[in-house]
């Protein structure tokens, strides 16, 4: 007898997504829906959208939204969570929104333990306003604003907001994932269920960096995008998780 | 042990045609339809030799679209 072992999730809409062709949102919009629907939060889950190329996860998750100012996701997701505490809030943030413009508030959200789950994709590049050079854009790649490579010795180097947020005590859950090939991808969908869940039980603040590429912006097919990111990211944003204080401790 | 049979249906007109299906597909039977132009511009994703097909869901697994459903036979 054959049995489906794999359909769209319900926790998607049927709507075409916009992202250019092989672009990994797709991939990561996919795994937080599956993630909503088998945990059975879809009608109390809010999330809220970023400003960037995924400000549109709004029109593509099956769950309520409310679109915050660039970078104010977290502070945002946090009036909603303290005012509906019963609700599942998370935010949706590229490294243009997160790293950068936004970094004052997700550093003050993980200080303050608030009880959000933070889904952050990180491809190291602005992708929407046209590949300008990130925070999170590597030594030596090339960007559009940074057009023979990114010189450490004139623009520093990477943030590895991670890293940087497990030092906070009150953050409760932090890992990073990649989605490069079939076998990362499940554990990055296992990843962001322990970050869902975290918050279901009413633990503090967990997020999920998740590595991933821009192939348009980055000049390379979808395929050639996934090998840079196994090659050049990886080494520099190590896999793996960084704080998870109750298991270890 | 008898070898897992599967069978993948993929809705073309959704496809982007970015390929990333075909390179994780362990018998390697997933490839673009070059004698095709779906309803976006793009050579859509298709099957060459179902009967290869194992069922693991990698190619469904990779698709940003989400536009590959996948059945396994269980005996």
């Amino acid at each position: 007898m054959m049995k489906t072992v794999f359909d769209r999730t319900k926790g998607l809409t049927s709507a075409t997504m916009h992202y250019c062709p092989g672009c990994t949102h797709g991939i990561v919009h996919r795994l937080v829906a599956e993630v909503l629907e088998e945990l059975d939060v879809l009608d109390r889950s809010i999330m809220v959208a970023p400003v960037g190329c995924s400000t549109f996860i709004y029109d593509y998750l099956n769950c309520d939204a409310q679109q915050a100012a660039h970078g104010r996701a977290p502070a945002v997701a946090t009036g909603i969570k303290r005012v509906r505490p019963e609700s599942v809030v998370f935010t949706y943030q590229g490294d243009g929104d997160l790293a950068s413009i936004g970094t004052a508030e997700i550093v003050h959200a993980a200080m303050r333990g608030e009880r959000i789950t933070v889904i952050f994709v990180n491809n190291a590049i602005y992708g929407m306003t046209g590949g300008q050079m990130a925070p999170t854009t590597l030594a030596g790649q090339k960007a559009s604003t940074a057009p023979l490579g990114r010189d450490k010795s004139h623009h520093g180097m990477p943030i590895r907001i991670s890293e940087m947020l497990a030092t906070l005590d009150s953050a409760r859950f932090i890992e990073r994932v990649s989605v490069h090939d079939p076998a990362h991808i499940r554990k990055a969908k296992s990843a962001i269920k322990k970050a869902f869940e975290n918050q279901i039980s009413g633990d503090g603040f967990s997020m999920v960096e998740v590595l991933s590429t821009c192939p348009t912006n980055w000049r390379m097919t979808p395929v050639e995008a996934l090998g840079w990111l196994k090659d050049n990211m990886i080494p520099y944003y190590p896999l793996g998780n960084i704080r998870n204080p109750k298991e270890v401790g | 042990m008898a070898k897992a049979k599967g069978r993948v249906t993929i809705d073309g007109d959704r496809c982007k045609g970015c390929e990333l299906c075909t390179r994780v597909c362990p018998v390697q039977i997933v490839v673009m339809d070059s004698k095709r132009i779906n309803m976006k511009g793009f050579h859509p994703a298709m099957v060459t030799d179902m009967d290869k097909c194992i069922g693991c869901a990698n190619c469904a697994t990779m698709c940003p679209d989400t536009v590959i459903k996948v059945e396994r036979e269980f005996n």
